[in-house]
Order: C-alpha cells, then sequence, then structure tokens
C-alpha cells in the first residue's frame, strides 16, 4: 500500500500502526504499578570504559585519586566515544580488566570507585536555561561531554544523531515509549513520574535538528502512561505539532526500524541509519538525560532500571546509580542465593544471559532479570526436527525466512546466509519464541553473524600480510640488483679482489617503518 | 570407389575446417597464465609460515591451483580453508595432517636480546623493528604467528604466546543442542560429494 | 505459430530430454551440485544443443544425403559436436576460470552426451525443416536447463537439511530425480489436438 494512503488510514484510525509480523508474549510487567524508588548507595563502584557503541575510553585518572560525582574519569578516544563519569564521590580504588555485563563473562578495562558516601557533586558545567536560543552544535556538544549514548539498550552515542546537517534534515522526531520486552517497565515508569522532563529534553532535540514535528509512541499496554504524556502535552504551548500515538501492543514494537516503519509507513533500508530518511528516534529515558544534560548541567551518571523476574521477592524500578555492582542490586530485592537462578541483563527476548551477578550496571542496563531455571528456556535444549511450519517467517518483523538461515548457519554456508540477508535479522527472537520444535534459531543466527564477522577479519589480516609480505619480496629484490650493480662497478674499477663484504642486503630501518606506514591503514 | 573417395574427401574438408576454427579460437580465447592461483591465494591466511612445505602461501596456491598438490596442507587456516580450497577446485576434502593450533604472536624478551637483526631478516611481512645492536621488537598487530623468527635467533629470546582473546572478537559458539552439530557433521562428511 | 509453440512445449515439457526420455544422466547428476555451476553448464549445453542440430541438419542436407554418405551420419554428428564443445571448453576457460574448475570433466563430457548427440539424430529421423530442427534443439537445450537447474535448487536446501545417515548424498539425489521425473510426468496429454 502506499504510504500516503497507509498514513491517511492510520491517522483516521481504519488502520493501526502495525509492522508485518510479531509476536504476542506474556506481558508480566509485575513492576508497573510500583513507583520508581532511589537506590541506596554502595561502597563499590565498577565504570567499564566502554559502555556505548564505539571506541573505548581511556582512564584520566590515577589510583588513589578522589573524584565528585559528575567527574569525568575517562575521555573519549575517537569520533564514535563518548566519556565516562564518576557516578558518586570517591576515591579511585583501581583501574584494571573486570567483568562487564556480556554473554562471554569476559571483561574490560575499568574503573573502580570507593564511595566515601558524602555523594558530592562537582559542579563545573553551567546549566543552560535559554536553551531556546543557543547555537545547536553547542547543546549537542553539551550532550556528548554528559556522556550520553542511547539507553533503550543499543547504547548509540546520542550526540551523533543530533547532527545537524542539511544533507539529511530531520523531519521528524518519534519518541520511542514502546517498551516491548516483556517484564521491562522502566520506561513507563519515567514517562509517568517526569513526563515534564521528558518533554523538554525533547523540545530541545526539536529545537536542535530545527523541526517542529514529533510523535511520542506509546504502546496500548501501557494507557497511563498516553494519558499522562497527552495531559503534559497539553499543557504545553511551545508542542503544538506533537501527538502521541499509541500503537498496538506487539512485540517487537519498539525496535527502531519497526517502529519507524509503523509510524511513518517508511522502511529504513539495509545498513541505513533512521536519520537517511530525515528520521530521529530516541528513548524516552535518552531524552530525560538530555534535559538533565542540558537545563540541570548533569552529566549521565544515574539511569532507571527495573528489577523483575520470577525469582525476585519484591520486583521494582530504581534510579540506579551507573557502575552499581548487580549483585548489590539482587541483594537489596531480597535475592542472595543465585543456586538454581538464571540473570538476564535486559529482557527475555533480547537481553544477555549473565554467567554471575558480579558485573556492575552499565548504560545500556535497561533490566535485570533473575528467573528460575525451570521457567527459563529451557525447552531450548531439546531442539527438534524442523517441521516447515512456516510460523518462524510469518513472526520474522524484518521478512526474512528463518527457517533456511537457521540450516545455512547451522552447516556453516555463510555467504549463502549473507545472500537472504542474514545481516538485516534484528534478533528480536520472535522466530524462536514461536518455534513449535525448539529450536533457538536466534542462536543459530548469532553464531553465523559472528562467524561471517570472524572471517572478514581474518580476509583483512591475510590482505594486510600479503601486501607487507610482497613488498619485503620487491624490497628484497631491489636489494639484490643494487648488490649485483655494485659489484659490477667495483670489479670494472679495482681488479678482481675480495668479494663483497654484504650478503643480501639487511634490512634497514627505514624499510621496515615505511612497509608498517604504508599497511597500517589496512589494520586498524 | 567413388563412394569412399566422397567419403575421404568431405570427411577430410569438414574436419580441417573445424579444425581452423579451433584455431582461431585458441588464440582469441588464449589464457594467460593460471587464473586459479590468485584464486586459491585470496583464500589462505597469508601467514608465509612454510607449514606447508611450499616456501609461502603463493608457491602453495600455485601448487594446488597447477600441479595437483593435497588441499590439505595449510596448518593456520585449519579446516576451513581446506573446505574452502576443496569446493572451490572441485575435489574430495581431504582431513587436516595437522590441527590448527591457537593464533600465536612472537615476543622478544628485550632484556636478553643482542640486536643481531637476524630475525628481522627472517619476518616474512616485516613484522619485527629494530636495527643492528638495538633491542627488537614485534609489531602484534602485524605478526602471523609463523614461528620463523624463532628458529634464527641465537639467544633464544623469542618466546610464541597465545594471542589474548578480545571482548569485541568474540563470537557467539554454536549453541549446544542435541541437533546442532548434524549440520557440521554432514559437511565434513559429504562435502563436495558428487 | 502453432507448430513452434508445440516443438518449444514438447521439447521442454511434455518430452523432456532428461526426466521422460532419461537422456544426458550423467552432467544432470553431476554438475548439480551447486545453482551456480548448474546455470553455467547449462548455458554450455544449450549452445552447444542448438548450433549442433542446426549443424548436423545442414551436414545431413548438403553432404550426407547428395553423396549418399549416411553410414557416415553417427561420425559426422560427433565431430561437429566435439568441435563445439572444444570451442565452448576454451571460452569458458577464459570468462569464467572458477567455472571451468567445477565443470571439470563433465564439460569435454558434452561430447559424448546422449542428449546432444540424441537431439541430432532425432532431428533427421523425425525429417524435420531447418527452422524446426533449430527449434527442438533450442527447446531441448532449455528443458535440460530447466531441470537441471531446478534440481540444483533442491540439492541445495537438501543439502544444508538435517537428513537421515542412509539418505545422505547419493541416495537422495537419486530419490529426488526420480520425484522429479514422475512430477513431469504429469504433463503428458498437456495438450490435446
Amino acid at each position: 500500500m502506499p504510504a500516503m494512503l497507509r498514513n491517511l488510514a492510520q491517522r483516521l484510525g481504519m488502520m493501526a500502526h502495525s509492522f508485518d509480523g510479531g509476536i504476542h508474549p506474556q506481558q508480566h510487567k509485575v513492576s508497573a504499578s510500583l513507583h520508581s524508588e532511589a537506590c541506596p548507595l554502595a561502597s563499590l563502584y565498577t565504570l567499564p570504559m566502554k559502555m556505548h557503541i564505539g571506541s573505548p575510553c581511556s582512564p584520566i585518572v590515577a589510583v588513589g585519586e578522589r573524584v565528585l560525582r559528575g567527574q569525568k574519569i575517562a575521555k573519549s578516544e575517537g569520533y564514535l566515544s563518548v566519556p565516562v563519569h564518576a557516578p558518586t564521590s570517591g576515591r579511585i580504588l583501581r583501574i584494571e580488566k573486570a567483568a562487564i555485563p556480556h554473554p562471554s563473562g569476559m571483561g574490560i578495562p575499568s574503573i573502580v570507585i570507593e564511595a566515601d558516601g558524602d555523594d558530592n557533586e562537582e559542579q563545573i558545567l553551567e546549566p543552560i536555561n535559554d536553551w531556546h536560543n543557543t547555537d545547536p552544535a553547542l547543546l549537542r556538544e553539551r550532550v556528548r561531554m554528559c556522556g550520553l549514548a542511547g539507553l533503550g539498550g543499543a547504547v548509540f552515542p546520542t550526540f551523533i544523531k543530533l547532527v545537524q546537517d542539511s544533507r539529511f534534515a530531520i523531519e521528524t522526531v518519534i519518541l520511542n515509549g514502546i517498551e516491548c520486552e516483556p517484564w521491562l517497565t522502566n520506561d513507563h515508569r519515567l514517562m509517568l513520574e517526569y513526563a515534564d522532563d521528558i518533554l523538554s529534553g525533547l523540545a530541545i532535540m526539536m529545537h536542535m535538528v530545527k523541526t517542529a514535528s514529533a510523535i511520542i509512541a506509546i504502546e496500548e499496554n501501557k494507557a497511563d502512561a498516553a494519558l499522562v504524556m497527552r495531559e503534559a502535552l497539553a499543557a504545553r504551548d511551545d508542542m503544538a505539532e506533537v501527538r502521541v500515538v499509541v500503537l498496538p501492543t506487539r512485540y517487537p514494537q519498539g525496535s527502531e526500524k519497526q517502529l519507524i516503519y509503523s509510524l511513518t509507513g517508511r522502511e529504513v533500508s539495509a545498513g541505513k541509519l533512521p536519520i537517511h530518511i530525515g528520521v530521529l528516534c530516541l528513548n524516552v529515558g535518552t531524552t530525560r538525560a538530555v534535559y538533565q544534560a542540558v537545563v540541570k548541567a548533569k552529566a549521565l551518571t544515574e539511569r532507571m532500571v527495573t528489577i523483575s523476574g520470577d525469582a525476585i521477592a519484591q520486583p521494582g524500578n530504581l534510579r540506579v546509580r551507573i557502575g552499581t555492582p548487580m549483585r548489590y542490586l539482587f541483594g537489596l530485592r531480597g535475592l542472595e542465593n543465585f543456586t538454581g537462578v538464571r540473570i538476564l541483563h535486559g529482557g527475555p527476548m533480547m537481553g544477555e544471559l549473565l554467567r554471575h551477578p558480579d558485573v556492575p550496571v552499565v548504560k545500556s542496563t535497561n533490566g535485570m532479570l533473575a528467573m528460575r531455571e525451570a521457567s527459563f528456556m529451557g525447552a531450548h535444549t531439546q531442539e527438534q526436527a524442523c517441521i516447515r511450519c512456516g510460523h518462524c517467517s510469518e513472526a520474522c518483523p524484518s521478512s526474512l525466512v528463518p527457517n533456511l538461515l537457521v540450516d545455512q548457519c547451522r552447516s556453516d554456508q555463510f555467504e549463502k546466509a549473507e545472500a537472504y540477508n542474514l545481516f538485516d535479522c534484528i534478533e528480536c527472537g520472535a522466530c524462536s519464541y514461536v518455534c513449535p520444535s525448539n529450536i533457538p534459531l536466534v542462536h543459530y543466527f548469532r553464531y553465523g553473524k559472528g562467524q561471517i564477522a570472524q572471517q572478514r577479519r581474518e580476509k583483512v589480516f591475510a590482505e594486510a600480510s600479503r601486501e607487507r609480505s610482497e613488498y619485503r619480496d620487491q624490497r628484497k629484490e631491489r636489494d639484490k640488483q643494487a648488490l649485483a650493480a655494485k659489484r659490477k662497478s667495483v670489479r670494472k674499477t679495482h681488479a678482481p679482489k675480495v668479494e663483497v663484504v654484504k650478503e643480501n642486503g639487511p634490512t634497514t630501518a627505514t624499510d621496515v617503518v615505511n612497509n608498517d606506514k604504508l599497511n597500517k591503514g589496512n589494520i586498524e | 570407389m567413388m563412394g569412399l573417395l566422397y567419403a575421404l574427401l568431405s570427411l577430410g574438408a569438414f574436419a580441417l575446417l573445424a579444425g581452423v576454427v579451433l584455431a582461431v579460437a585458441q588464440k582469441v580465447f588464449h589464457v594467460e597464465g593460471d587464473p586459479m592461483v590468485d584464486k586459491v591465494d585470496a583464500l589462505l591466511p597469508q601467514t608465509q609460515c612454510g607449514q606447508c612445505g611450499y616456501p609461502g602461501c603463493k608457491p602453495y596456491a600455485t601448487a594446488v591451483a597447477s600441479e595437483g598438490a593435497e588441499v590439505n596442507h595449510c596448518v593456520p587456516g585449519g579446516e576451513r580453508t581446506m573446505l574452502a580450497i576443496a569446493d572451490l577446485m572441485g575435489v574430495e576434502p581431504k582431513a587436516l595432517e595437522q590441527e590448527a593450533t591457537a593464533p600465536m604472536v612472537a615476543f622478544v624478551r628485550e632484556d636478553e636480546c643482542i640486536g643481531c637483526t637476524l630475525c628481522i631478516k627472517a619476518c616474512p611481512v616485516d613484522a619485527i623493528i629494530g636495527a643492528p645492536k638495538q633491542y627488537h621488537t614485534v609489531l602484534a598487530a602485524h605478526c602471523t604467528g609463523c614461528e620463523l623468527c624463532v628458529e634464527p635467533c641465537p639467544v633464544d629470546c623469542i618466546d610464541m604466546l597465545v594471542k589474548p582473546e578480545l571482548i569485541e572478537h568474540w563470537a557467539w559458539p554454536l549453541p549446544k543442542t542435541r541437533r546442532s552439530k548434524l549440520g557440521h557433521e554432514r559437511r565434513e562428511n559429504h562435502a563436495g560429494h558428487a | 505459430m502453432t507448430e513452434v509453440a508445440l516443438i518449444l512445449l514438447s521439447a521442454v515439457l511434455v518430452n523432456n530430454f532428461v526426466l521422460t526420455k532419461f537422456l544426458g544422466i550423467c552432467p544432470f547428476l553431476g554438475t548439480s551440485g551447486k545453482v551456480e555451476t548448474a546455470v553455467g553448464m547449462s548455458f554450455a549445453v544449450m549452445f552447444v544443443m542448438t548450433l549442433a542440430s542446426v549443424c548436423s541438419w545442414l551436414v545431413q542436407k548438403f553432404i550426407l544425403v547428395p553423396l549418399d554418405l549416411l553410414y557416415l551420419q553417427t561420425i559426422f554428428f560427433i565431430l561437429i559436436i566435439a568441435a563445439l564443445v572444444q570451442f565452448i571448453e576454451m571460452m569458458i576457460h577464459k570468462t569464467s576460470p572458477v567455472l571451468y574448475q567445477a565443470l571439470g570433466i563433465f564439460l569435454p563430457l558434452i561430447t559424448t552426451n546422449c542428449a546432444v548427440l540424441g537431439v541430432a539424430l532425432l532431428n533427421v529421423q523425425q525429417e524435420q525443416t531447418f527452422v524446426t530442427s533449430a527449434l527442438y534443439g533450442f527447446g531441448a537445450a532449455v528443458g535440460f536447463a530447466l531441470v537441471l537447474i531446478l534440481f540444483s535448487g533442491l540439492r541445495e536446501r537438501i543439502e544444508v537439511s538435517p537428513v537421515p545417515t542412509l539418505f545422505k548424498g547419493s541416495p537422495l539425489t537419486l530419490i529426488t530425480a526420480g520425484m522429479m521425473s514422475l512430477a513431469f510426468m504429469g504433463f503428458s496429454g498437456l495438450v490435446k489436438i
């Protein structure tokens, strides 16, 4: 259906805003009605040097140094990166490798801060109350300085999305308040409790990308949040062209590409960003953080986290400092014994299974779920043969053919899998959820993607090695010829005397360095 | 008698015609060198280690493409490279003689290095820097782990270390279910089957 | 026009050379492992078959019949086919070395492909005209290409799906070919005149 017709039908209420495919998992939003609480200070905070997509940060503090809350402790290296700030005041205890929430259980360099309990704040940044008349570039720098990355879970550095480029004019800002993952309620609570902050943040961003049109997208099951947002919107006079759209509850409605399609009828093509079709899509939590960074001059040191799961006696929504140990947070909610309990970082559909709770809350932590082993994906170990029912193809929001892809990934036919658009898979887990044969499809896709990435890396390395080796062969050949020429001339001037001492012309340091320069670009 | 003459003449004339056409075609479609060499070479890991028994990756590629060498000699490439070459050459895959080890990098213990430059000369990819009478060091980012520098070192100050695993390079393993290995077994048994 | 359509329909579907006449089974099984190989083989066979039927008709009409040399028919036809195969072999080696490698022995073996010789012989037996014999050759080649490519697609799918050990490889390939043949039997009686 043409996008215009579809939009019209949706505006008139004749057609629901939605995408093709998707599933309806049980909601389990037990913590939806619980007011958020501030989390009491822990004694130790671990700040990994990479909590965003992009290049890691490097520490700018020394062990033993005292830091204040909001103080920058690690600076970004490279463009696609945002700095890290101290979540509370205290002393730098150590800087070393520490485990992060990652399925591998591996660690990265991290700064460990011993809290002093005073929670003194650093006040260097000036609040920008008059942001209406502030240069957007300045606001963008503020967003970068405050360490903002997408809090919906993808942690893409926010300032990059707020680009002011005439080639990519933003028409519409989409505020993502969908929260389609079961169990998670942090965005829901944010909208209920901080509607004004969120709207101010949205207004700032609309000013930055110079657009007047925005859509606040909320799923049907959060009618109260839609009501609150609508009321808050009505109370403001600067947001006439902003509307709240309620979308049907369907997983993965909150996925960026699916949400943009649901709302605008436009598809973001493979390998492109929403910005290429004039859309800026941001999570409500990020939007509130933008407000706090600009108007309150606060760096990103705290976020809303849902602690839930069937192994948690008292689920809830906590405003947690980034870097807080997960074991401490689970302890606060009455979970101390982790035998027979599996921990998920994020929601049950796309979250990462963690090996142990001794990891910190990071910028991407929207939820922490403790699930009893019995209720936890037990079925997936009993994989059966594919019966070609096609349920996975129907459920796939990216319109892929998962049953074919899974066979290709399983038998390492990666070229074919790529040809069938494996990389358009958003790993939402809808196919695994509907599979009657308990095939862990997404696991196979992740395996396939990982292997392809590995092969690409090896290919690049091999290419570089080949180039270096060929360069070396050429140089040896050149040296040999030079030597031969030299010998000849020596023989001509003097009578046949002693042989020339040097053999095969030794490698000179400059040559090696040149070669190094030549290939550096290929390796990195 | 006349019939026999006609038969010989017509068949001979026709064969001559075909021969001329083919000779012209041979000139037009002449192939320089063996294009398969580069294709095989592109599949090899370019460690230049010589473990295949040839002096480098390119000579081995030449041997496979035009001299009919076995496809299973590349040790660092492992099973995947062997399967890829077998697939390209359209031959039956052959079991590897030697298991591929974890990726390694060379490391010079600098306090023991005497600065003899022998390892620099041995390195096929110029991944060791240094000058005479100066400490040498290995550029880990360029080292292919070929071990060719270990032998020439007169003071045995070069260690081969396992390449550290990076979290960015971590890849999901195959799911551990009853059926997940089926695809791999099939590939091992039947890849290249006519 | 009707005749043209009937000849093509007959050669491609109803009297398919591979699945109904069971000619050319060897390359059909040998080169259907991958779709790309099958497509390459299909074009090679298409080229050889069409030109072979044209040339053989000309030879039959202007050499063999006037000189009363019909006993040399098979030798002449094989000569034509062999020359054509040599030609296409050189061409593929130049244009696509990978395809050349993948087709391997099956490329020169088109020479002795019974389907190619079969077309040439059937043409002269049925006393076709020049145009219809060219059409028949082309149609037969298209039919060969159709089933070869379809079959390679099936085999690629089978290759990646878990099947019982007993059926892996050749057994399942042969069963699949048999089932395709059964399916093509359904085309008989497609056209009633």
